[in-house]
C-alpha cells in the first residue's frame, strides 16, 4: 500500500478503531515509561513492553471484534458498506431510490389529501365532543334548501335551542356567499364567504380571538338591523394587512353594515373542510321567518356523561314537539305530517362537515389503490434487479460465510442494504409528496374557487409514509436476501459459478415477480380504461338541448322602485333589452338554468293519480333559446299570460309516466299547494322531447313540466330574475357587453353570469381527475411491466445460453429458438392476466357508482387491456429473443 | 454448579481492583493486580482490553479519556453499579469453584 493511500484509509477508519488504537498506544507507552524509569535502555524498555503485551495488531484486532460483533458500531460499519456497494453501482441505487421515491410520493401526496378532507379533526378544542343535529334520513325534498351543510329550519332551531339537554353548547350556522360592497354601484361587489352563526357558537368550539373580540350577545341582538363582523386571519392579513382592530373598519355585506371587531384564530377555517371564510356575522333570524326554508346547520357540544347514541335517543324523542312547533303553512295535509314525522338525529362531527369529502372521498381511496398498486409493480422490478445483484454478489456473499460470517449476520447485512434504499426514498417521497399534493388541489381549485385547502404533514402522514416504506422494503428486499443469505458457500467458491445459489428456485421466482406484474397491471389497466371511458362517455352526453354558446345571467335589483305587479313586465323588459345587444342571438327567462346543478319540483295530481314533477317557468322563447323543439302541441306566446288559462310544456319523460299511450295535449295536472306556491290547474299544450335537467351525469330522463314565466305566482315573485342567453361570441365578452347595455338603463340591476358549458366541465372535474390519473398510472404500470420483462427474459436467455447453443448447433431454426423464449414470457403473460383479470372483475364492482354508461363487467375493456398487455410483453420480448436466436453457438458453448 | 473459566476469572480481578480503586486505566489494572497479588498473578495484557471492552459493553464499566499522573491521555474505567452486582455474583462464583476445586484435591 502507498503512503497517499495509507493516510487516507487512517483518516477513513471510524473513530472507534482510532480510540482503541490510542488506548492500547498508551498501555504500551506507560510500560516503557515504567522499564525506562526501572533502569532500562530505551530500546530494551520498549521490547520488553511488547513482549509482555503480545502482538498489538491482533489485540487491536480482537478489542475490535468485540465492539463490531455486540455495538451500535457494527450498524454504523453496516451502513458505511452498504453506501459503499451503492456507490460502486450508482445507477442501481439511483434508479432504486427514484422508484421508490415516485412510488412512496405518490402515495403519500394521495394520503396526504384523504387526510385534509377525511381523517383530520377540526383545530378546535376536544373535537371529539363536537356533533352535528340533522333529521335522520334528510328532509325528503320537503321545503327548499339551499346548501349542503344546511340541514335544519329556523324555527326547528329555535326549539332546538330552548331545549338540548345532552349538548352543552349548541349553535346554528350557515355559511354563504355575500356580495361585499366595494364601490358605489350596485354591481361595484365582489363575493365574499361569510358564516353567519348564532351566538354560542364561539364558546360552543372554544375559539379565542387572535385580535380584538369575538361576538358578544349585544351583536346577535342587532343581527338583522347589522352589527359586528369578525374577520378570518386569512382575511386580516391579506385585505387588511394585519393592522390592530380599531372597531372602527367596517365593511357592507348584502346591504347590511357590520363593524370588524376581531379576528378569529390562524388555524380556524370553519366548520366545512375544504372551504375557507372570510367573515363570521350574527344571523338574522327575521320576525317572518321563512319557516319552509332549511337553511341552517346546528351543531353541538356533547355534554359531559352522554354519548352520539344517548343524545340521538334523546332528539328522536323530542323531535316530535319541536318539529310541531316549527310546522310550516300552507302544505297539504300529508307534507304536513310527514314534516311532523321527522326524527333527529346526533352524528359526530370531529372532523367537521365537507362537500369536499362526500363528492371526493371515494375517488381519493381508488386513487390511493391505484398508487398502491402502481407502488407493488415498481417493488416488484426492485425485488428482481436486487436479486440480479445478489446472484452478482454471491462470491462475496460466499467468501463472507466462508471467513465465518454467521448467515445472520448476513442477512442484517442486505436487509439494512433494502432499508437503506426505502428510507432514502421515502425521505425523497415526502418531499415529493408536499409537490404533488399541492399540483393535484391546484388542478382541483382551478375549476372550483371555493375550495381552499391546506395540506399538512402530521403525523399521520409520517406514520402512513413510514408506514409504506417498512412494507416496499418488505417486499422488495426480504426474499432476495433471504434467498442469498442461503448460499452455499463452498459449492459458490468452488464451482466459480455465480449462480450457484439454487438458480432454479431463483429464477422461478422472477417469473413470479413478473407474473404479479402482470396481474397487478392489468387491474391497473381495467381501471384505467373504465375510468376514461366513463369520462369520454360523459363528455360526449347529448344532453339533448344547446349546451355550447348558452350563458346564464342573473339580473338582481333588490333597490328598485318597481312595485310588485310592474316586476313580470320589468323582467320581460330586461329580455327585450339582453335580445337586443349586439351578439346576443336569443335569451329567455328561466327559473332553474339548465345543467347548473339546481332543481325545483312540485307535487302533483293527475286525476286521481299523485306524482311529481320538475317545475320551471321560462318566456316564450325559451324553448327556441335552447334549441329545444316542440314535438306537438304549441310553444308558449305573448298571449300567456297572468289573467289566461294556466298552461304547461311537459317533456316525454312525463307523458311516458302519466300519460302512458295516450294524447296527453288538453290533458290536466294539479299542483299541490306549497307555502307561497298555491295549488294551480295546468292545461298540456305541448310536449318536448327529453333533455337532461340539472345535471350531466343524470341517467334516467326526469319528468319535467314549463310554465310560462309570467304566469309565475305572484305571492313567490321578487325582484330578480334568471336569463338563458345564445350567443356565438365567448362567454365571457358577451357578459361584458350585456354588463355595459343594461348598466347604462338600468343603474341599479346587478348581474352575475356563467357559461352552462364550463359549468358541466366543472362538473365532471372528478372524472377527468381519475381518467387523467388512473390513464397515467396504468400506462406507468404498463411500462414497468415492460421493464420487468424484459429484464426476465433476458437473464432467462444468458442463463440458457448453453442450452440454446446446443439448441442451434443441432440445427434449430432462428424462428423455433424466437418462439421457444417467447413463449416463455407468452406463459407468464397468460397467467398474469387470468389472475388479473380474476382480480380486475372483484375491484372494479367497488368503482361501479363512479362510472357512467358502463359496467363493471365490460368485455370490451378487459380485452382491450390484455391486448395492451401483449404488446407489451411482444415488446418487451422481441429483443432478446431476437439475441437469443443470432446467437453465435460455437461462441455460446466455448464461453461456458 | 457454579460457571467458570479462565475468562471469568479475569472479568472477576478486574471488576475487584475497580471496586477497590475509583477508576483505573488498562496499564494501571494490571500494574495493581500484580502488586497486590505479589507478583503471583501476571494478566496476560493481550486479553485485558478484549475483556475490558466486553465488560464495558455489558454495562459493568464505563469508561472516560483523562490525564494520567504523567500527563498521557489514558482512558479510565470505573464501576458501574450493574457492575457492582455482577462482582457479587462472581466472587460467589468463584468461592463455590474454589471449595469445588479444594473438595476434589482433598478428596481422599
Amino acid at each position: 500500500m502507498n503512503l497517499p493511500r495509507r493516510i487516507a484509509a487512517l483518516f477513513r477508519r471510524s473513530s472507534v478503531d482510532r480510540e482503541i488504537a490510542d488506548e492500547l498506544q498508551a498501555h504500551l507507552a506507560m510500560r516503557t515509561e515504567d522499564n525506562i524509569a526501572a533502569g532500562m535502555p530505551p530500546d530494551a524498555a520498549a521490547r520488553d513492553a511488547r513482549l509482555r503485551f503480545g502482538n498489538p495488531t491482533a489485540t487491536r484486532e480482537r478489542v475490535e471484534h468485540v465492539d463490531i460483533a455486540t455495538g451500535l458500531d457494527s450498524f454504523w460499519r453496516d451502513i458505511r458498506y452498504a453506501i459503499r456497494g451503492y456507490c460502486n453501482a450508482p445507477l442501481f441505487a439511483i434508479v432504486a431510490i427514484i422508484t421508490l421515491a415516485l412510488g412512496i410520493g405518490a402515495n403519500t401526496a394521495i394520503f396526504q389529501l384523504l387526510n385534509e378532507v377525511r381523517l383530520r379533526s377540526l383545530p378546535i378544542q376536544h373535537p371529539e365532543e363536537l356533533v352535528d343535529i340533522r333529521i335522520i334520513g334528510g328532509n325528503q325534498g320537503i321545503g327548499v334548501s339551499n346548501s349542503y351543510y344546511s340541514s335544519l329550519t329556523k324555527p326547528v332551531w329555535q326549539e332546538i335551542e330552548r331545549s338540548h339537554e345532552p349538548l352543552a353548547g349548541v349553535f346554528a350556522w350557515s355559511a354563504e356567499f355575500q356580495n361585499m360592497q366595494t364601490g358605489a354601484n350596485v354591481n361595484d361587489v365582489r363575493a365574499v364567504r361569510s358564516i353567519n352563526v348564532s351566538s354560542q357558537f364561539f364558546s360552543t368550539l372554544g375559539l379565542e380571538p387572535i385580535a380584538g373580540r369575538l361576538l358578544d350577545p349585544e351583536d346577535m341582538a342587532a343581527a338583522c338591523a347589522g352589527s359586528s363582523a369578525v374577520v378570518s386571519y386569512t382575511w386580516w392579513q391579506s385585505q387588511m394587512g394585519g393592522r390592530a382592530i380599531s372597531g372602527a373598519e367596517s365593511v357592507v355585506l348584502d346591504r347590511i353594515s357590520y363593524r370588524i371587531v376581531g379576528v378569529t384564530p390562524p388555524r380556524f377555517f370553519g366548520l366545512a373542510v375544504g372551504e375557507n371564510f372570510d367573515f363570521i356575522t350574527p344571523l338574522c333570524i327575521p320576525q317572518n321567518v321563512g319557516r319552509e326554508y332549511f337553511d341552517v346547520g346546528v351543531m353541538g357540544r356533547l355534554a359531559p356523561g352522554w354519548n352520539i347514541d344517548r343524545a340521538t335517543h334523546w332528539f328522536t324523542a323530542a323531535s316530535k314537539g319541536i318539529f310541531e312547533a316549527a310546522l310550516p303553512q300552507g302544505y297539504n295535509a300529508t307534507v304536513t305530517e310527514q314534516f311532523r314525522n321527522f326524527k333527529l338525529g346526533a352524528y359526530l362531527a370531529n372532523s367537521g362537515v365537507s362537500l369536499l369529502r362526500r363528492n371526493y372521498d371515494s375517488s381519493l381511496w381508488i386513487l390511493l389503490g391505484i398508487t398502491g398498486l402502481v407502488l407493488l409493480i415498481a417493488c416488484a422490478n426492485l425485488a428482481n434487479l436486487m436479486l440480479a445483484r445478489a446472484s452478482a454478489r454471491q462470491r462475496e456473499i460466499a467468501l463472507r460465510m466462508a471467513l465465518g460470517a454467521t448467515r445472520t449476520r448476513l442477512l442484517r447485512q442486505l436487509l439494512l442494504e433494502s432499508g437503506l434504499l426505502a428510507l432514502f426514498g421515502a425521505f425523497l417521497g415526502i418531499a415529493l409528496a408536499q409537490v404533488f399534493s399541492r399540483l393535484l388541489i391546484r388542478v382541483l381549485a382551478s375549476t372550483d374557487e371555493n375550495l381552499a385547502l391546506n395540506v399538512h404533514t402530521d403525523w399521520r402522514v409520517l406514520l402512513f409514509t413510514s408506514g409504506i416504506a417498512v412494507l416496499t422494503c418488505t417486499v422488495f428486499g426480504t426474499l432476495p436476501a433471504f434467498r442469498a443469505a442461503k448460499a452455499d458457500p463452498i459449492h459458490a467458491l468452488k464451482t466459480g459459478d455465480a449462480h450457484a445459489a439454487g438458480h432454479r428456485e431463483r429464477y422461478s421466482m422472477q417469473r413470479l415477480m413478473v407474473v404479479l406484474q402482470v396481474a397487478v397491471s392489468m387491474v391497473l389497466l381495467v381501471t384505467a380504461l373504465l375510468f376514461v371511458r366513463s369520462f369520454r362517455n360523459l363528455m360526449t352526453v347529448d344532453p339533448g338541448m344547446r349546451e355550447n354558446g348558452i350563458t346564464v345571467g342573473g339580473f338582481l335589483y333588490p333597490t328598485s322602485t318597481i312595485t310588485p305587479e310592474h316586476f313580470e313586465e320589468f323582467k320581460h323588459q330586461l329580455v327585450d333589452e339582453v335580445r337586443s345587444v349586439p351578439g346576443v342571438s336569443n335569451a329567455a327567462i328561466v327559473t332553474m338554468a339548465p345543467l347548473s346543478g339546481g332543481s325545483w319540483g312540485h307535487l302533483i295530481n293527475i286525476g286521481s293519480r299523485e306524482g311529481n314533477s320538475h317545475f320551471t317557468w321560462v318566456s316564450p322563447t325559451y324553448f327556441a333559446t335552447m334549441g329545444i323543439p316542440i314535438v306537438s302541441g304549441r310553444g308558449f306566446n305573448d298571449n300567456d299570460t297572468a289573467n289566461s288559462p294556466r298552461v304547461a310544456i311537459v317533456n316525454r319523460a312525463f307523458v311516458d309516466r302519466y300519460f302512458p299511450g295516450e294524447n296527453p295535449l288538453g290533458k290536466t295536472i294539479r299542483t299541490q299547494a306549497e307555502p307561497r306556491y298555491p295549488a294551480t290547474l295546468f292545461e298540456i299544450v305541448g310536449v318536448i322531447p327529453n333533455t337532461l335537467y340539472s345535471d350531466i351525469h343524470e341517467k334516467r330522463s326526469e319528468t319535467m313540466a314549463f310554465v310560462p314565466a309570467r304566469q309565475f305566482p305572484s305571492e313567490a315573485d321578487g325582484r330578480g330574475t334568471q336569463l338563458v342567453i345564445a350567443s356565438s361570441l365567448p362567454s365571457a365578452i358577451i357578459s361584458e357587453e350585456i354588463k355595459r347595455n343594461i348598466r347604462a338603463k338600468h343603474p341599479e340591476v346587478r348581474m352575475y353570469f356563467f357559461d352552462v358549458h364550463e359549468r358541466v366541465l366543472k362538473s365532471l372535474l372528478k372524472e377527468r381527475l381519475l381518467a387523467i390519473l388512473s390513464g397515467f398510472f396504468g400506462a406507468l404500470a404498463a411500462i414497468l411491466v415492460m421493464v420487468g420483462l424484459y429484464g426476465v427474459v433476458s437473464y432467462l436467455v444468458t442463463r440458457r445460453r448453453n442450452e440454446l447453443g446446443i439448441r442451434i448447433a443441432l440445427g434449430s431454426t432462428r424462428s423455433r429458438i424466437v418462439s421457444l423464449v417467447m413463449g416463455e414470457a407468452g406463459r407468464m403473460l397468460l397467467v398474469g392476466t387470468l389472475i388479473g383479470t380474476a382480480i380486475s372483475l372483484a375491484v372494479t364492482r367497488s368503482a361501479g357508482s363512479l362510472l357512467f354508461g358502463l359496467k363493471t363487467w365490460d368485455p370490451a375493456t378487459i380485452a382491450f387491456a390484455i391486448t395492451a398487455l401483449a404488446a407489451v410483453a411482444f415488446s418487451a420480448s422481441f429483443l432478446p429473443a431476437f439475441r437469443a436466436a443470432r446467437l453465435d453457438p460455437v461462441d455460446a458453448l466455448r464461453r461456458d | 454448579m457454579a460457571k467458570n473459566d479462565l475468562q471469568g476469572t479475569l472479568e472477576l480481578l478486574i471488576l475487584k481492583t475497580l471496586a477497590q480503586n475509583t477508576s483505573l486505566h488498562g496499564y494501571g489494572i494490571v500494574l495493581h493486580i500484580e502488586r497486590v497479588s505479589g507478583e503471583l498473578l501476571r494478566v496476560e495484557e493481550g486479553s485485558l482490553y478484549p475483556a475490558l471492552h466486553r465488560m464495558e459493553q455489558n454495562q459493568w464499566v464505563r469508561s472516560q479519556w483523562a490525564l494520567t499522573e504523567t500527563n498521557r491521555r489514558a482512558k479510565f474505567y470505573s464501576l458501574t453499579a450493574v457492575g457492582r452486582k455482577q462482582l457479587a455474583i462472581t466472587e460467589r462464583a468463584w468461592e463455590q469453584t474454589v471449595k469445588g476445586v479444594q473438595a476434589v484435591l482433598h478428596f481422599a
